[in-house]
């Protein structure tokens, strides 16, 4: 019973990482940025679900209104910023984003203090095996939203124009600018969406666990790890490596003890790069 | 030509202005102590940061408009440098150089978290400076043998070892089976020592001893083991981040455990926060306002509580009170040893013996507070949902009688 409860926790964990790796996987698939912000939007998207909250709306409500503000601000990030370095070396947009990262930190802590805040969702609990099993429902809830999101956006990528102007940029960018395809408008909106799929997670974190201004870094770490183990362009893979990543954990943690929890975690990496010789120098392709 | 040496001398004559200016800060200014203090206005500590800082700034008025400091006959008021450490210890470091070397700040206040307290304390130890701090409990502050540091709190290793005591206490003097959640940090590591202790001197037995990573606000696996082992008493640290996944994760969980106890749950503000799910959560303090203390300043702590919030808008967390405190014992300490001599100054302090609002203030060898126990409150909520923090352990200081064991979630 046991490793049932381990493995659905890692499970439901996982699958909640995954929907932020997804937008990472999505970002440097198509613009090659890998971007060290990403922990940041989704605790800014866990804020507005949070401000909701405290204004006495349900903090369920986020999962829809957060990805849409944060669209916006994905896409002033980009105008901003990231279209004047997604031209130049992967370690400029590395530096850029990191930059922004900090920034967002300390406006965040500015704006919204520095406790440690969260949103009740007040869902409850299920219990399973003779309440051998027990599953907070706001943690189902969460991995329910994000496969819903993740579903919805494969549909949206095959189906819709931009959808397919997204993924022939990915593929090659300079053959989709000569057959018509507006990359620069392509590229902001893959960072809108991108932007996004963090405020949906923001919004479930803010259910699901806690939030805090300087808590961003974990979340890129752990979405950064779950797509280099996935390997680029395996959006698949992503939800696979991210399920695998949060069983793995809980299991470390209840094997191991928890202070090797993370360090477990990245150890498998490493040896996962090493047996993959991963490369992370791909070669660049971008068109202004 | 002309005018850019014009703006050159003016910006000259400026810098020299300035600087005898900064010169003539010194420690003591005409009718003005001025003290130092770099404090967390900024970054990840800013909440406490700004209690620490609205306690000082509480005392110093109070002090000031009581007659302020009487020394060699004449009277003194206090007067504080602050800078913004930014809650980064290397910085808190480089401000208390600059606060001595440049400012020629005399006499120190201390930041907060045992984080940047243990920052600070070697360069004020290097100076000579004597430094009283109200935030930094860590024990390791203690053994370092520091001459000039002086913590009105009481150390990190006391914080819940009376829980561990009272659980005993219930278990007929028996020993009780632990299971421990602690952060790796200083400071919630000096509380696992503390316990640690307690475990060993009441005979009692740890289950789980789990160290949680920093960036982790996930303790599920940990919960699981607690289900699994039965524990009578679970402990957890791991600062407000902390008091906050557990109670989530343990009310979501539904984990029976006949004793919680935690640090931080007032700055966690948990009952706000969790409302009914935090109920009968034992939390360690240094200070409640319930407790029958008194001084002639802020006479005790219901008074104290009362003046607080009336000037800042909130009632005053324990790390406000014990900031307040530092100020009474400087200002005993300066009209005890009669002079500004930083040496006899020292030495006046090492003899404190007082009582503040805030407790009983004696100071051992390696300068902690020895002479103030830690009280544990329980959160308790009426029918309607409304919670409270009731002291219920030591009985001495108790308003309230503890809730042991606590009703099952199926009850509840």
């Amino acid at each position: 019973m046991i490793s049932v409860q381990a493995c659905l926790d890692g499970i439901l964990l996982g699958i909640l990482f995954a929907l932020i790796a997804y937008g990472m996987a999505l970002q440097w698939g198509v613009m090659n940025i890998i971007n060290i912000a990403q922990g940041d939007l989704v605790i800014l998207g866990g804020y507005i679900a949070y401000f909701m909250y405290l204004y006495g709306i349900h903090p369920a409500w986020g999962v829809i209104v957060s990805p849409i503000i944060m669209f916006f601000v994905g896409i002033a990030i980009y105008k901003l910023v990231i279209n004047k370095v997604v031209d130049r070396d992967l370690f400029i947009s590395i530096l850029a984003t990191f930059g922004i990262s900090i920034l967002f930190m300390q406006l965040m802590n500015f704006a919204f203090g520095a406790d440690v805040v969260l949103a009740n969702s007040d869902y409850g609990t299920t219990m399973l095996f003779n309440s051998n099993v027990v599953l907070p429902n706001s943690k189902i809830f969460s991995a329910f939203i994000s496969i819903l999101f993740a579903i919805c956006l494969v549909i949206y990528m095959k189906k819709s124009k931009l959808g397919r102007a997204i993924r022939a940029t990915a593929q090659n960018a300079r053959a989709a600018k000569i057959l018509g395809v507006d990359t620069e408008k392509v590229y902001a909106a893959t960072f809108g969406i991108n932007a996004a799929l963090c405020g949906v997670a923001g919004a479930l974190i803010s259910i699901t666990f806690t939030i805090h201004p300087y808590m961003g870094l974990p979340y890129t770490i752990r979405s950064f790890m779950i797509v280099i183990v996935a390997g680029l362009g395996n959006l698949p893979g992503v939800a696979m490596s991210g399920m695998g990543l949060g069983v793995f954990e809980e299991f470390a943690d209840y094997i191991l003890g928890t202070e090797f929890r993370i360090g477990s975690v990245f150890l498998l990496l490493v040896l996962i790069l090493v047996y993959r010789r991963f490369k992370l120098s791909r070669k660049r392709e971008y068109l202004k | 030509m002309k005018i850019s040496k014009l703006i050159i001398s003016f910006i000259s004559a400026a810098v020299i202005l300035l600087s005898t200016s900064v010169v003539s800060f010194a420690k003591v200014v005409g009718d003005k102590i001025v003290l130092g203090a770099a404090i967390s206005l900024t970054g990840k500590y800013s909440s406490n940061g700004v209690h620490t800082q609205n306690g000082y700034n509480m005392a110093v008025d109070r002090i000031n408009s009581m007659g302020g400091v009487k020394v060699g006959g004449k009277t003194y008021k206090f007067d504080i440098i602050y800078y913004d450490d930014e809650s980064n210890p290397k910085r808190a470091a480089q401000l208390a150089e600059r606060l001595i070397s440049q400012d020629g700040v005399e006499f120190m206040l201390g930041p907060y978290s045992s984080g940047l307290t243990k920052a600070i304390a070697p360069v004020t130890e290097k100076y000579g400076v004597p430094m009283v701090e109200a935030n930094g409990a860590s024990r390791s502050l203690f053994t370092k043998g520091y001459k000039y540091l002086f913590a009105v709190l009481a150390p990190a290793n006391l914080y819940l070892d009376v829980a561990i005591d009272l659980a005993v206490e219930k278990n007929n003097g028996k020993g009780v089976t632990v299971a421990m959640a602690f952060e790796q940090d200083a400071f919630s590591q000096d509380v696992r020592l503390g316990v640690l202790d307690a475990i060993k001197r009441t005979g009692s037995k740890k289950v789980i001893d789990d160290k949680l990573p920093k960036e982790l606000n996930d303790m599920a696996a940990t919960l699981v083991k607690v289900k699994q082992m039965k524990p009578d008493v679970l402990v957890v640290s791991g600062h407000t981040k902390g008091a906050l996944t557990a109670i989530r994760q343990i009310s979501e969980m539904k984990v029976d455990v006949p004793m919680l106890a935690m640090t931080h749950c007032d700055a966690a503000k948990l009952s706000k926060q969790h409302g009914k799910n935090s109920q009968y959560a034992l939390c360690a303090s240094q200070w409640h306002k319930t407790l029958t203390y008194k001084d002639d300043f802020f006479k005790d702590g219901m008074t104290y509580d009362a003046d607080f919030t009336k000037e800042f808008g909130y009632a005053p967390p324990y790390q406000a009170a014990e900031s307040s405190a530092a100020l009474l014992v400087f200002k005993d300490a300066f009209e005890r040893a009669n002079s500004f001599d930083q040496k006899k100054v020292r030495d006046a302090l090492a003899a404190t013996n007082m009582q503040t609002f805030y407790g009983n203030i004696k100071f051992a060898e390696g300068g902690q507070n020895v002479d103030k126990p830690m009280v544990l409150f329980q959160v308790m909520c009426d029918d309607g949902g409304k919670c409270e923090n009731k002291v219920v352990a030591p009985t001495k200081w108790a308003s309230a009688k503890l809730i042991h064991p606590i009703p099952s979630w199926s009850k509840r």
